[in-house]
């Protein structure tokens, strides 16, 4: 096979998915060997390329940026897969999915003006700070995805696997590797 | 007792009369996916992922309550039922909010743990995010309705085998829940034993003992088997 363009981005998450890829260690290397990273928040590239191959999407869809970025990336991304938990369910960042359809001003107010030290003031600059979306979406329930890839994170030998599968077109993951959480 | 022989996945077998599906496929090293049954305490059919396939009939039985009659033609696994199982499976993650990630039972749950044995990678469905509290109003335990799956099994052991009757189900349809008493906070229940049976029973992180990390949370389901035997074959005297 051709190398492969890959690109991982990081929406609603914590970036566990993305240390958990870093513990691949040595593989990496190996990786490096067959594919080109032509966007991630671990190299310098500003806009998401034209003609990607497979797209790793760490987060849940929590704000416009997210959503634009998640558009772009379908539009221009031949595989996409829902890295880790968040991607997939949602997780922790839907939380404040509970707190019904006022929760973006709730848990702002909490964070930013109940729980502030110095400086009680909500995030509200236009353009700078991108809006909360009113409730937190799976990727897939956004755009169509490819491939589901759990964990939380998903343990670096489960990454291995999986993209050795993809890799080689062998069938995905199975039984204990599609443990969530 | 009179034995009934019936087919199950093409295998001819034969099994006591008034035997389950779920009990006669076990007894001839057919796995049946539960979630609701646990050996020790009547079944009732709560959970719907034994659902398999009997000849005659268009529509999909529950192996654990339904009895076997001769010549009984069962199928056990095939596209169809996946469909329903993963469906049902999906259903039910999707109608409370089971975070695997922050639960007390990540590790050693059933529904996670049949999640992934069914080939559950994602939920097709929306999530509800219901909204649903904690009771810990108990002294040493903790009931989390977000991660219950409404299978009974808490139920059925604090009425049939500690007998104390503290467990029921209220409400309906989604509304249903898990209540103590007349729906008093647990710590208030003048019935509860404390004895933890319902723990022992849980297949999630719905309940759960205080204090507890998710890697201390292992129930061991043999103890409430070991009561029952121990009952019913008179090991213990008086």
């Amino acid at each position: 096979m051709d190398r492969i363009k890959i690109a991982t981005v990081w929406l609603g998450g914590c970036a566990g998915c993305h240390m958990s890829f870093l513990d691949l260690d040595e593989f990496l290397i190996d990786l490096a060997g067959r594919v080109d990273v032509v966007y991630s928040p671990i190299i310098d590239v500003k806009e998401y390329p034209e003609g990607v191959d497979l797209c790793l999407i760490e987060g849940a869809v929590c704000n416009e940026d997210n959503l634009e970025l998640l558009h772009q990336i379908r539009a221009r991304t031949k595989i996409l897969v829902s890295f880790g938990d968040c991607a997939i369910t949602c997780n922790v960042t839907s939380l404040r999915n509970l707190l019904g359809p006022k929760n973006t001003d709730q848990i702002l107010q909490r964070a930013y003006v109940e729980a502030a030290d110095t400086n009680p003031v909500k995030p509200g600059l236009e353009g700078i700070v991108p809006r909360l979306l009113p409730k937190v979406r799976p990727v897939h329930d956004v755009v169509p995805v490819e491939h589901f890839l759990p964990g939380c994170p998903p343990p670096a030998p489960r990454i291995k696997a999986f993209l050795t599968n993809l890799l080689d077109q062998t069938p995905a993951l199975t039984g204990a590797q599609l443990k969530f959480g | 007792m009179a034995a009934k022989t019936l087919t199950i996945d093409g295998t001819q077998i034969s099994a006591e009369n008034h035997t389950s599906i779920l009990q006669a496929a076990k007894e001839a090293g057919v796995k049946i996916p539960t979630l609701c049954h646990l050996e020790g305490v009547y079944d009732v059919g709560a959970c719907r992922l034994c659902l398999v396939e009997v000849k005659g009939s268009n529509k999909l039985m529950p192996a654990c309550t339904t009895r076997i009659y001769e010549g009984m033609e069962v199928t056990t696994d095939n596209e169809r039922l996946q469909k329903y199982r993963r469906m049902t499976l999906e259903l039910l993650f999707a109608e409370r909010n089971h975070v695997c990630a922050v639960c007390v039972a990540n590790g050693h749950c059933e529904l996670q743990a049949l999640a992934y044995e069914l080939g559950m990678d994602h939920v097709r469905y929306d999530y509800c995010y219901p909204k649903w509290g904690v009771d810990a109003s108990h002294r040493f335990m903790g009931m989390d309705h977000n991660r219950c799956i409404l299978c009974q099994r808490c139920v059925r052991v604090c009425w049939h085998i500690e007998g104390a009757g503290t467990k029921n189900v209220s409400g309906r349809g989604s509304k249903s829940h898990i209540i103590s008493d007349l729906n008093e906070p647990w710590g208030n229940s003048t019935t509860c034993t404390s004895c933890g049976k319902c723990l022992l029973a849980c297949p999630t992180g719905a309940l759960f003992h205080k204090g507890d990390t998710a890697g201390e949370s292992l129930r061991d389901r043999s103890k409430l088997e070991f009561i029952v035997n121990a009952r019913e074959k008179q090991q213990w005297t008086v």
